[in-house]
This record gives structure tokens, sequence and C-alpha cells, in this order.
């Protein structure tokens, strides 16, 4: 594929809107109430409802995904830590670069953030590079 | 108070999933993913794929309802009420696709405590009815004040 270490790879950007939480608690099956009942969050001491981190993930995974040549079955590994809070209405911006290649497959390092707030830290994605 | 840690090890009973077309349609508009192989039929189908091609991370669908009881198992006894999900590891060993019969097994893969922290980390392990393994996570969740 031509990979260079440290090479930056495409963005993905995305503004969730307001009832983005609530679709994928229903794609997913995670309704914890932290993500789609504002009151239950403030109750629990967030200032408003709060992203789920594994669809925060899942953008990373398509930065992942654009980089393996938009072939899904080429991502075969990918890991993440959730750290800040995302917020629904805030762009989100996964950055990443190729960190490293060893036989058959790439390796990248992502993060998400929103503004200051890292919310996907340590992320790394093995792709087949072919 | 030291972190009970008895669970650790402790397999659950296997968990069916059967994929569906619209299942991963929902999943790709909930996530922006607007891949030709994951969301139509006859991209999916040019490429060699008897179906819609789930996006990897399509395996929160199926193995979350494995992991999930296993981590409300009160022989772990984690606190919801002080837990966040801390980080997230997935090996991807096959693609699934609609119409695959997923079967997923949870276990306990490690309870340490660390600086007042409880690190509860759970494995899933899923195969398709093939009996090939399709996913490998690992689920963190972190208590804090344990």
């Amino acid at each position: 594929m031509g990979f260079t270490i440290g090479e930056k790879i495409e963005e993905v950007r995305v503004t969730p809107d307001k009832y983005l939480p609530h679709r994928y608690a229903g794609a997913s099956g995670d309704f914890n109430p932290i993500h789609i009942d504002k009151e239950f969050a403030e109750m629990v001491g967030l200032p408003n409802t709060i992203l789920h981190g594994l669809w925060s993930m899942a953008q990373v995974q398509r930065a992942a995904i654009q980089a393996a040549g938009n072939d899904p079955t080429r991502v075969k590994k990918l890991s993440a830590q959730f750290r800040g809070m995302g917020q629904p209405e805030q762009e989100v911006i996964v950055t990443g670069e190729v960190t490293g290649e060893e036989g058959e497959h790439i390796t990248l390092a992502l993060e998400a953030a929103q503004g200051e707030n890292r919310i996907i830290r340590n992320s790394v994605a093995v792709i087949a590079s072919a | 108070m030291a972190i009970k840690t008895d669970a650790v090890g402790k397999k659950y009973e296997p968990v069916e999933y059967v994929v569906g077309t619209e299942k991963i349609r929902e999943y790709t508009a909930a996530t922006f993913d607007d891949n030709p192989l994951s969301n139509d039929e006859e991209a999916a189908k040019a490429a060699g794929y008897p179906g819609l091609v789930a996006p990897p991370m399509f395996a929160v669908v199926f193995s979350s309802k494995a992991a999930v009881p296993a981590m409300f198992d009160p022989e772990v006894g984690m606190n919801f009420a002080m837990m966040v999900h801390g980080a997230q590891d997935f090996t991807f060993h096959k693609p699934v696709v609609a119409g695959d019969r997923i079967t997923t097994t949870a276990s306990v893969k490690s309870i340490e405590e660390n600086a007042g922290k409880g690190f509860y980390v759970y494995t899933t392990e899923s195969v398709n009815q093939d009996g090939e393994p399709v996913c490998t996570a690992d689920w963190t969740c972190i208590v804090r004040g344990v």
C-alpha cells in the first residue's frame, strides 16, 4: 500500500446530534441512562448526557477502515482507552498516524478529541496491508 | 477493603445471536458508517460476500449480550454506580456477514486493585456457525473507590 512510518492518515470529522446517543443505544443495546437521560446524568454529577465510549471508538474504527482502503475486513485489531467524556452536539475529530509495519500488517496510533478534550486515547489499530 | 477476586476464571453460558441485515444497517446508520460493503447488498455480493459485511465493531452488538450478564454477576460483585468503561480491545479473526449465527462465551479474565481503583477485565470469544473464531474482545471496567 506504500505506507510510511509517521505518515498521517485521513481524518474523520463528525458531529453527533442531540439524539444520536438514543439511536446508538438502540443499535448497540446499551441503554445505560447516563447516555440518554439528562436528569439521570445530572444526578450522578455529569453536566449532560455523554456519548457512548464505544460509539466514539466506532469513529476511530471508521478512520482505520479508510486507511485500509475502505475495506472493513482488513481491520484486524482495534483497542482504545476511554478517558475524557464525549458530549453530543460537539464535533469529534479522529486523527492518526502510521507507527509500524510488520510483515503483512500496518500499525496505526489513533485518537479522538472534541476540542482539547481527548475522549479516546492510545488507540491502536492493526490493518492488513493488502 | 481487599477487592473480591474469587470470580477470576469464571466462564458463562454461551449466548447465540443471528446477524440481521437491517440490524447491520441500524448500526451503520448510528455510527455514520456509509461503507458500501456494510450498507449495500449488491456491493457486498459483488465483492464476494453472501450478504452485508458487518463493520468489525458490530461485534459490540453480539458480544455485549454475553459480556453484560458477566458484569452483573453478583459473584463478581462489581459496583456499577462507581463504574466507568475504561478500555476496550478487539481482535477480529474473520468477517461477520448478515445471516451468520454467532455464539459468544464470556469469562472473567482478571480482577485487580490499583491505587484504590478496581480493574475488572472480561473476555468474550465469539465463533460463527462453522465454529470459526470471529472476534475476541477484552472489556475493561474501572470502579472508583473499591
